[in-house]
């Protein structure tokens, strides 16, 4: 591909983001039907695509990109082939009639253009994914469809099942996603690739790893939180509590796909493994009968979708693990028809529901005068749900039974599975598809009407392609179905299925399950009943476990905080100080760097020594006093103590500075504390006294020792030599340390001087919000005050009531 | 409470001879035992002297500008001290020198005295700052 | 010599240790007061101690002509008794306001920002 083909796609990528900027304004604008020029987005794009659909029908691939974080050696690549192709037509075909079928179900609402740019925000990411190459960046766009989802299912965010449904959905989802991406990096350290289609082309490396397996339940991590795999499908049927533009577009014809997308995508890196093999199927054909079950339980139109939506995802894994090209043929054609036949059928219920006001299947029915478009797309769709000709699910059910018709038991169990799945999803799809147009009107739903084209064109689209590309087999085949076999399973491969019946197994399993679908289909009130009962019976699932973890999570951190943070400042000085006394005294003793003993000074005179003594004195004092004014002078005493060792030992400015310091210290003490009543002295019990005097005496070895031992080492005077010698000389300053401080570490004296200003600055707040709280106080009883604007700091009182309420 | 006859006579005095001395020490502090920091320590309980003996009003009268104020124009002074050096090309806060004749007798000045003089301004502003809101309020 | 001065440094931190350990406010800020005297001590020491001879350049002389105490030490030094006069002075004004509002000096008494048996969070969504 040239470079301006290149810039387009990365344009095309783009494009959903700008144009979900721009929807809130054009709803503004133009009210609902800004739809109209938003599907202009998504139809441009596929647009653009189609292209290379003649490309990839030849086998071909494309990749391009450029360098995003090179020192991370990450790029921002695209990946076309059969496989991306065909998710990018779904993502912006479906993506386009979803945008419009959203301007006719949200018209009126206040929030419409909120919605429309979420829509537009994880269509881009849904495609960005789809057509990742590199690693970090098919997890940003696989964290991003998370996110986006997480906003559509709590776009009514005032209701509480809205947000729980939305929350679970981010926590399911988004944990998956980090497996994957460990899984991802996993794959990258051990192979050194970091794009998809470079791991395409070398997996063996990663195939003789010993953390094979690990980077495979890594990566099955995502792929089953994503595509709802039980037991993690819970967040699935919940998340219909999103408006159904949502739960036709993300959790039926995409996003849920995107697990589907990764394994296939995987699938020549890992196929022919035996986990691959095994897990694969075991957990897909699990998916596929416990969905279909729970299905039947449901009522509710979008609830009954939901759970064959999960059903149909474990088929697809199934048969993508299942293995063969036959399987893989059948998994892929699912897809497609899925894609199809259950984004119809949710934008028929959501009509429905629209136009009828329930959603309840038991409330429902006649409706096909009323209706009679919508029924129309209702039965197209759910002819190809149920497998029936002349639908394209009727191909994937035929080339799904005719690669699982094996004479063993690995391969009958799963046979059994698809057989009791498809039955029960066909007799669910005619459910949704006939009660609520046939049979008789109750009167409750009162008067109905078709819904308007933008809504209708959606269902409409999706359910006659349905048929069409069924009928049209070969020409489906050759752009779309074969390209993405070959990409799935590593090599070329041609689909040939066609609606011509082959008289042999597979069909006489067709006819079976038709037979089983019809029966439960009218038999569907009293199974509805059985499962419901069997359920109850159980009583528990991994919804209400999820409700149980977070509770334990918020409680079980809760009391770590409480335990941590218990509020007393002793306890957090305590902790410090044995800390520190530990971490002084442990390592000395561990590592024998305890100092040598010492001996007595020889230099020492009977100044410093008295000074010594007297600076030792004066902290007893304080110690011991019993009244403010002693403690406040035997400071005093100690710091002037401190100030005489300075000018003794040669450091006349520190000198000063101390005395001065002291003086003030004692005159603000002494101004402050004799307006304070204060208990006279500490009254610790002496348990306590002698367990705080030891951990004081600690750190105070700590400290001695550690001075001890670092004085006996050689000193290392290159620094102070350096300003010694150039103080005179390039700084013109005979005193050292004032040449120090404002000129060789002036910036460091700035900062320090700005430090005095603010503490200076900090004071004067706090003595003046003591003003402001007295003239509010007596502002409390006069509510004309109380809200007087003008009065200053009257957000300062406020917190104090607001603390004092408490 | 400290407001004796002797110490309320004295204290203008004391307060004069104190300032005057921590300009001496401020001045000589590059070369003898001296500086901003003690220069302003000294001038700061000055004024808390003068305001001990004569009450607050008196000293925040004898002022003008209020003690923040003092130290805001120091901390400007300090930094403009450093930014000079960038228009001469150096590195912020690179000393400079002049050497002026003032009257045939060379006079030293540098950027460095000006920051030194900055450092003064913000210790005397916001110690006296302190010291002046603390005994205020001994007066209610 | 620095061993002895080490042994003073060592005292005046448990003193200021102990002071701190206190439930009493004031006290804590008596050891707070006392441990910045001796974490200045400290770092004067480890910079070795040289009797009376300030770091100063004799008048004539472009470098020290004789051994002088070490100026770097008293460089920082300096600076932090100023800065920890400050903070004192802030932590003094503090401890006084919340003596005001609250009527008390004692710590645990203290619990507008941790208040006890505060209620479990909201287990819901």
């Amino acid at each position: 591909m040239n470079v301006g083909a290149a810039d387009m796609t990365l344009l095309a990528m783009a494009l959903p983001f700008v144009a979900a900027g721009l929807a809130p304004y054009l709803v503004r604008l133009m009210g609902h039907r800004a739809a109209w020029v938003l599907a202009l987005a998504p139809l441009s794009i596929f647009i653009h695509f189609i292209p290379y659909a003649g490309l990839v029908a030849n086998g071909r691939h494309v990749t391009a990109g450029f360098d995003w974080v090179p020192s991370l050696d990450t790029r921002f690549e695209w990946f076309v082939d059969g496989l991306s192709l065909t998710f990018a037509f779904l993502v912006t075909g479906i993506g386009t009639l979803i945008v419009l079928y959203s301007g006719g179900y949200m018209k009126g609402h206040p929030q419409q253009g909120r919605f429309l740019s979420f829509i537009l925000l994880f269509m881009g990411s849904m495609l960005g994914l789809v057509l990742s190459d590199d690693f970090l960046m098919l997890f940003v766009f696989w964290e991003l469809t998370s996110v986006t989802s997480f906003l559509l299912i709590g776009f009514d965010h005032e209701r509480e099942a809205s947000r729980r449904a939305a929350l679970q959905a981010l926590v399911v989802t988004g944990a998956g996603g980090l497996g994957l991406l460990a899984g991802l990096l996993l794959i990258w350290n051990v192979t050194g690739v970091h794009s998809l289609s470079g791991l395409l082309q070398s997996n063996e490396v990663l195939r003789q790893s010993p953390y094979f397996l690990v980077a495979l339940i890594l990566v099955l991590c995502g792929a089953f939180t994503k595509s709802a795999q039980f037991p993690l499908h819970f967040w699935l049927p919940n998340a219909m509590e999103a408006p159904t533009p949502v739960s036709a577009y993300l959790h039926s014809a995409t996003m849920v796909k995107a697990g589907v997308f990764l394994l296939m995508r995987l699938n020549p890196v890992f196929a022919d493994t035996p986990a691959w093999h095994t897990i694969l199927p075991i957990f897909g054909g699990m998916t596929l009968v416990f969905g279909a079950l729970l299905s039947v339980r449901q009522s509710d139109l979008k609830q009954m979708l939901a759970y064959t939506t999960m059903s149909s995802l474990g088929l697809m894994v199934m048969m993508t693990g299942f293995g063969g090209e036959h399987a893989v043929a059948g998994a892929v054609l699912y897809l497609v028809a899925h894609a199809l036949f259950k984004g119809a059928l949710f934008m028929v219920a959501g009509i429905v529901d629209h136009e009828a006001g329930t959603r309840e299947v038991t409330k429902l029915g006649g409706l096909l005068r009323a209706m009679p478009v919508t029924f129309a797309a209702a039965l197209a769709a759910a002819v190809s749900m149920g497998g029936l000709p002349p639908a394209v699910g009727f191909l994937a059910k035929e080339e799904i039974y005719s690669s699982l018709w094996h004479l063993d038991p690995w391969s009958l169990t799963f046979l059994a599975c698809a057989v009791i799945g498809n039955a029960l999803m066909m007799a669910v799809g005619f459910v949704v598809a006939l009660k609520p147009f046939l049979g008789k009107r109750p009167h409750a739903l009162g008067d109905v009407h078709e819904a308007p084209f933008i809504m209708w064109v959606g269902p409409a689209t999706l359910g006659a392609l349905g048929i069409v590309a069924a009928i049209a087999a070969p020409f489906t085949h050759e752009i779309v179905s074969s390209p993405m076999v070959s990409a799935v399973l590593g090599r070329a491969s041609e689909i040939d299925i066609t609606l011509v019946p082959h008289i042999g197994p597979p069909l006489a399993l067709s006819g079976l399950t038709i037979v089983v679908g019809i029966v439960t289909y009218l038999a569907i009130a009293p199974f509805r009943r059985a499962v419901g009962g069997v359920l109850r019976a159980i009583g528990w699932g991994p919804d209400r476990g999820f409700d149980q973890f977070v509770r334990g999570l918020v409680r079980f951190s809760h009391a770590v905080t409480d335990r941590l943070q218990p509020g007393s400042l002793e306890v957090y000085m305590t902790v410090t100080f044995v800390a520190i006394a530990a971490a002084l005294l442990v390592p000395m003793v561990v590592f024998g760097e305890l100092p040598s003993m010492p001996t007595w000074p020889t230099d020492v005179t009977f100044y410093e020594l008295t000074v010594m003594a007297i600076g030792i004195i004066g902290l007893v004092a304080v110690l011991i006093a019993h009244d403010r004014l002693t403690a406040i002078v035997s400071l005093g005493v100690q710091g002037f103590a401190v100030a005489l060792l300075f000018m003794l030992f040669g450091a006349p400015d520190l000198s000063f500075t101390q005395f001065m310091i002291e003086a003030l210290s004692v005159v603000i003490l002494a101004l402050v504390m004799t307006r304070l009543r204060l208990a006279p002295s500490d009254h610790r019990p002496t348990g306590e006294k002698l367990s705080d005097a030891a951990i004081a005496i600690a750190c105070g070895a700590g400290f001695m020792l550690y001075l001890m031992r670092v004085t006996e080492g050689s000193f290392d005077a290159t620094l102070s030599d350096f300003f010694a010698r150039y103080s005179k000389t390039i700084a013109h300053g005979h005193n050292i340390v004032n040449v120090i401080i404002v000129d060789f570490r002036g910036t460091d004296t700035l900062g320090e001087i700005s430090v005095v200003m603010v503490t200076g600055l900090a004071i004067l707040a706090l003595i003046r919000i003591r003003a402001t709280r007295t003239d509010v106080e007596l502002g409390d009883n006069d509510p004309r005050e109380q809200h007087d604007p003008r009065e200053e700091g009257s957000h300062g009182k406020r917190t104090y009531a607001g603390v004092e309420a408490e | 409470m400290m407001r004796t006859l002797i110490f309320r006579t004295v204290a203008p005095y004391l307060t004069s001879l104190m300032l005057v001395f921590s300009v001496f020490v401020l001045l000589r502090g590059h070369n003898a035992p001296g500086g901003g920091f003690i220069g302003g320590l000294i001038a700061a309980s000055a004024f808390a002297i003068y305001g001990i003996a004569c009450g607050v009003s008196p000293v925040r009268r004898a002022l003008r500008l209020h003690p923040t104020t003092i130290a805001g124009i120091g901390l400007l002074l300090g930094s403009v001290a450093g930014l000079i050096s960038l228009f001469d090309g150096v590195p912020f806060m690179t000393g400079l020198w002049i050497y002026p004749h003032f009257f045939g007798v060379e006079v030293p000045l540098a950027t460095v005295m000006l920051f030194d003089f900055g450092v003064y301004l913000v210790v005397t502003g916001t110690i006296t700052a302190i010291a002046l809101v603390l005994e205020e309020r001994e007066g209610e | 010599m620095e061993a002895l001065m080490a042994v003073v440094i060592g005292i005046f931190f448990a003193v200021s240790v102990y002071l701190m350990l206190s439930k009493h406010i004031i006290r804590i800020l008596l050891g707070v007061t006392i441990l910045g005297n001796a974490v200045n001590l400290l770092i004067f020491t480890a910079g070795r101690i040289v009797h009376a001879v300030p770091p100063i350049i004799g008048e004539g002389n472009d470098v020290p002509n004789r051994i002088t105490a070490n100026p770097l030490p008293q460089a920082l030094i300096l600076t932090a008794i100023v800065i920890s006069f400050s903070f004192f002075a802030f932590l003094l004004v503090l401890a006084f306001r919340a003596y005001q509002e609250l009527g008390t000096d004692d710590t645990d008494e203290m619990r507008i920002a941790e208040p006890e048996n505060e209620p479990v969070p909201p287990l819901g969504y």
